[in-house]
């Protein structure tokens, strides 16, 4: 056991393409998130899970600054990409949001054609390359293609959900992000299409990193590498989250270093 | 009978049929709805009626040479509108170039985040209180500020510029341009309003998603979020070229009552509802007539670009949610 540990360590302190020191996260003078330390490899999947206001998502958020569109949001700590920390005053968010991709809890496509979704992020990007090929490319890994290969002028609202979250992923996988952030991919679809993405996300982890939110502990099990475990402190009826455990999803799965980990695993909070 | 007990609702829960005063008063709301919905289709239908019945009589005299002559003159008995056709449709379409751009405009930078939400709040009731201001008022400040103001630029522009037709006359005081500047102004209310709406109304997970994707702001407004919102916001131009074709009283102080077609912004002109006003009062019984053609043509010309109009957002509608 020991062996193993030391070698997941290791390889923490490598392959960090994330690295997340959160010290403190507030929106307005609530404090949702504290002491967090979380890395995010490269190649893997690093799952999220914890009990409903944990701060899973605050946290993901801060991955690629998704959350300064919040008012009154304010980040206390480092978030070091590729070991330059994305909240220094000289980063500009926006060109954060390019190299770290998000799908979100529910399905966003924009108003447009099923092809111009995927090929947004090719043209912002001013990709001189050729787009129609991109897009095929992307909406192919997205597992999408040969359902909407003969209608790429439809409106991407016209789809199904769990085909409008594909097209989501092809969105953002179209300019090969470095890492690919999923808050709750699958909460808004049903048992079918969260296992078509699942399994989508398996294939992505050849090529892209991903870090995963869920509150499906089983769903973790199944696709993340690595797991988080976030607990939360509740005092004075204010909830503040911070990070229970991480370690490799075998480990925390089956030897939890924490009580805290062992009893949410066994069921006996939510 | 199965449907007896949820028709004396008695299960020995808390949940019960409704009684029959509940159904009796939820019929009565239906019905009442009914009769109100359709009392306001019969008012209209009425209207156009009435106003046909006065102009049938001018209808059979003139025919359809009405629309495309381009005299008006009751001594001679020559009555045609088709000055007052283009004056009305040119002072809207300019109007409304107007109205819409800046009121696109101010929607944008009162809704996507450029204000504290306090300012948003105060700068929207201000331009929703130029709504408030009586039309009359309008023309007497577009008399004696606009027309004054507006005179050099105007002088300049024809003396440098007169070969372009647009400039091809001076602005001798009343006229196209400040009449439809002055229109701009009393419609930009409606289209600022209703384009903040639609704006606001895109969802804020598409927000969340043009940002994330490392868009910057005017990629994300410009090509996600006002596209988004294109319909409704067609919709509000459309509710503005309505309120602009209609429009009376300012034009008739402004647009120097003048029936001529001429693409000359600064050339006085003429409107359908400006003539209705202003001849109205003196008109005889051959005139009135005329008058009540005259009237028929402005309601079907309203009625035309609203059916347009309306059909277009339905369609862009379908198409963006992808119901096509």
């Amino acid at each position: 056991m020991a062996i193993a540990e030391n070698l997941v360590t290791t390889a923490f302190a490598k392959d960090a393409v994330l690295d997340c020191r959160l010290d403190r996260l507030h929106y307005g003078s609530f404090q949702a998130v504290r002491d967090s330390h979380i890395p995010v490899h490269k190649g893997r999947i690093t799952g999220f899970i914890g009990p409903s206001g944990c701060g899973k998502s605050s946290v993901l958020r801060c991955f690629n600054r998704t959350n300064d569109l919040i008012p009154g949001f304010s980040f206390d700590g480092q978030v070091l990409f590729e070991g330059s920390d994305i909240y220094a005053a000289d980063i500009d968010p926006v060109a954060i949001r390019r190299f770290i991709g998000m799908v979100f809890q529910q399905p966003n496509p924009f108003a447009m054609s099923i092809f111009d979704n995927v090929a947004f992020g090719l043209k912002i990007n001013r990709y001189k390359g050729d787009v129609a090929a991109r897009v095929e490319e992307a909406l192919r890994q997205a597992a999408l293609w040969d359902e909407v290969k003969d209608k790429l002028k439809r409106s991407g609202l016209s789809l199904s959900g769990g085909q409008q979250q594909r097209l989501c992923i092809a969105r953002a996988i179209a300019t090969s992000p470095t890492v690919l952030l999923m808050d709750e991919p699958c909460s808004a679809l049903d048992p079918i299409a969260t296992q078509r993405i699942e399994e989508l996300m398996l294939e992505l982890k050849e090529r892209y990193t991903i870090a995963l939110v869920t509150h499906n502990m089983q769903q973790a099990r199944r696709v993340a590498d690595n797991t988080a475990f976030m607990g939360v402190d509740i005092a004075g009826g204010r909830r503040t989250g911070y990070l229970v455990e991480f370690g490799s999803t075998d480990q925390v799965f089956e030897d939890p270093r924490e009580a805290l980990t062992r009893e949410y695993l066994r069921g006996k909070f939510s | 009978m199965a449907g007896e007990p949820a028709k004396t609702g008695n299960h020995g829960g808390i949940a019960r049929a409704p009684a029959a005063g509940e159904r009796i008063a939820d019929r009565l709301f239906r019905g009442g709805t009914r009769v109100l919905t359709w009392l306001v289709v019969l008012l209209s239908a009425y209207i156009v009626w009435e106003i046909g019945g006065s102009a049938l009589p001018a209808i059979r005299e003139y025919g359809l040479g009405f629309l495309i002559g381009t005299e008006w003159d009751p001594n001679a008995g020559k009555f045609g509108v088709l000055p007052q056709i283009w004056g009305t449709v040119y002072s809207s379409f300019l109007a409304l170039l107007m109205a819409g751009t800046v009121g696109l405009v101010i929607a944008i930078f009162l809704t996507q985040g450029f204000l504290p939400a306090k300012l948003e709040t105060a700068f929207r009731s201000i331009v929703e209180l130029l709504a408030a201001v009586p039309s009359v008022v309008y023309g007497l400040w577009g008399i004696h500020v606009v027309i004054p103001l507006l005179r050099p630029a105007a002088d300049w522009l024809h003396a440098e510029l007169g070969w372009v037709p647009f400039f091809g006359t001076t602005l001798s005081g009343p006229g196209m341009f400040p009449a439809a500047l002055v229109l701009a102004i009393m419609v930009l209310p409606t289209v600022a309003a209703i384009s903040q709406d639609a704006l606001r109304a895109v969802p804020h997970k598409m927000r969340e998603a043009v940002y994330g994707m490392g868009a910057t702001r005017w990629q994300a407004i410009l090509k996600v979020i006002v596209p988004a919102a294109s319909s409704s916001i067609f919709g509000a131009m459309v509710l503005g070229l309505g309120r602009a074709l209609g429009e009376t009283m300012a034009l008739a102080m402004l647009v120097g009552n003048s029936n001529q077609i001429t693409l000359s912004l600064f050339s006085p002109a003429n409107t359908l509802a400006a003539s209705l006003a202003l001849n109205f009062p003196e008109a005889g019984v051959v005139e009135a007539g005329a008058l009540m053609y005259a009237a028929l043509v402005l309601l079907a010309i309203t009625l035309i670009v609203n059916v347009i109009g309306a059909s277009i957002v339905a369609r862009s509608t379908r198409r963006l949610e992808g119901q096509a």
